[in-house]
């Protein structure tokens, strides 16, 4: 068993087209860290293809959404007892050479949580559907109140843990556009997160599905799921209670 | 005072509901928590209906003047509400354990899959 293991999450569903590519990257970029592929629910062959590419693979039976699986990837973290975990997407669009500006912040323990920010620093303009950018201004907005931290990013998935923030997540994780409400969480278990400028690329196939009637939807429920969440009484996962 | 026959009909709608809940009962097919629920429902209706008066009454010990059925609207509104709110809880409650089973099946068989392969076999190689 190697001193220090570290696990790539990836979910991904119904991305055939990029996800043996993914895999293939962040294996190329440090071989000693494990890939796990989510596959939530998908009808084409992204299972197939992570696992020739060389990732674990867990299937989900049907299509639970984001938060769920990328919870699903926590679970197999913890269960594996890896010590570290990363998150990428499925879809291409993060960029497994930027991984060191995250985990150089968690090797010297200075965060629990280490987010890829696109915004930090000025560090570059995400192109995108004016909705998008004006739900991502509101949301670093509101978080950065909530939690009287600054927080320029709360959408990205591009994030690495250490084995607190792998227990909490797998004990406890939000559903749509669960980045947002995590960032409260964090806040709330006492965590350390640390946003770093990263570079994301342009997604490499599909397409955003998020339509203005849906963004305005999705505002609102996550701003009642974040002020709720403010009053909540938190699952303390027992690796906290008993470290 | 409600007419006799209306009266008769109601009684027998409600005591219908109570055959068909028993029915459920005894089929397995409903819950005990839920049979007492609509048990009571079915016996409140009965006592309402056959008891001719009744409506009358008891709007007038809440002060009801004008249409004593208004009561029985209320009511029926106000548990309709309460019983809908009930299945919403329970259905999150269902949700949730749902996707507790599926990702815990997708551990599972992953697991699975690993150890028919062998230890070696599956794990991701260089």
């Amino acid at each position: 068993m190697t001193v220090d293991r570290r696990v790539a999450i990836v979910p991904a569903r119904n991305e055939e087209g990029a996800v043996g590519g993914v895999v293939a990257e962040i294996r190329a970029f440090d071989p000693g860290l494990d890939v796990v592929v989510v596959d939530d629910g998908s009808t084409d062959r992204t299972a197939e293809i992570a696992m020739a590419a060389g990732a674990y693979v867990v299937r989900l039976p049907f299509n639970l959404g984001i938060g769920a699986a990328v919870q699903t990837g926590f679970k197999f973290a913890l269960e594996h007892g890896y010590e570290l975990a990363v998150r990428l997407d499925g879809d291409g669009q993060h960029d497994p050479a930027e991984l060191p500006k995250l985990l150089e912040v968690l090797d010297r323990d200075a965060a629990d949580i280490v987010v890829g920010s696109r915004f930090v620093n000025g560090s570059g303009e995400h192109r995108g559907p004016r909705t998008r950018r004006i739900g991502i201004v509101f949301f670093a907005r509101l978080v950065s109140a909530l939690t009287r931290q600054r927080v320029t990013d709360t959408t990205s998935g591009f994030q690495a843990l250490n084995r607190r923030g792998i227990a909490i997540f797998a004990a406890d994780y939000p559903h749509d556009y669960p980045e947002v409400e995590a960032t409260v969480m964090v806040h709330k278990h006492r965590l350390r997160l640390v946003e770093v400028p990263v570079r994301m690329r342009e997604r490499e196939h599909g397409e955003s599905s998020i339509t203005v009637l849906r963004s305005i939807y999705y505002m609102l429920k996550v701003t009642l799921a974040l002020l709720v969440g403010m009053l909540r009484a938190y699952a303390v996962p027992s690796e906290e209670r008993h470290p | 005072m409600t007419p006799v026959r209306i009266s008769i009909a109601a009684s027998i709608a409600s005591a219908l509901l109570i055959l068909v809940v028993l029915e459920l009962i005894r089929g397995r097919r409903l819950k005990e928590r839920y049979a007492l629920l609509w048990l009571v429902t079915g016996v409140v209706l009965l006592v309402l209906s056959a008891w001719r008066g009744g409506l009358n009454t008891i709007a007038g010990w809440l002060g009801v003047s004008g249409y004593p059925p208004a009561i029985l609207f209320a009511a029926a509104t106000l548990f309709i509400i309460l019983v809908l709110l009930h299945y919403s809880t329970v259905l999150s409650r269902l949700t949730d354990e749902n996707v507790l089973l599926a990702q815990r099946l997708g551990l599972l068989d992953e697991r699975l899959r690993r150890m028919e392969n062998g230890p070696t076999e599956n794990r991701p190689s260089p």
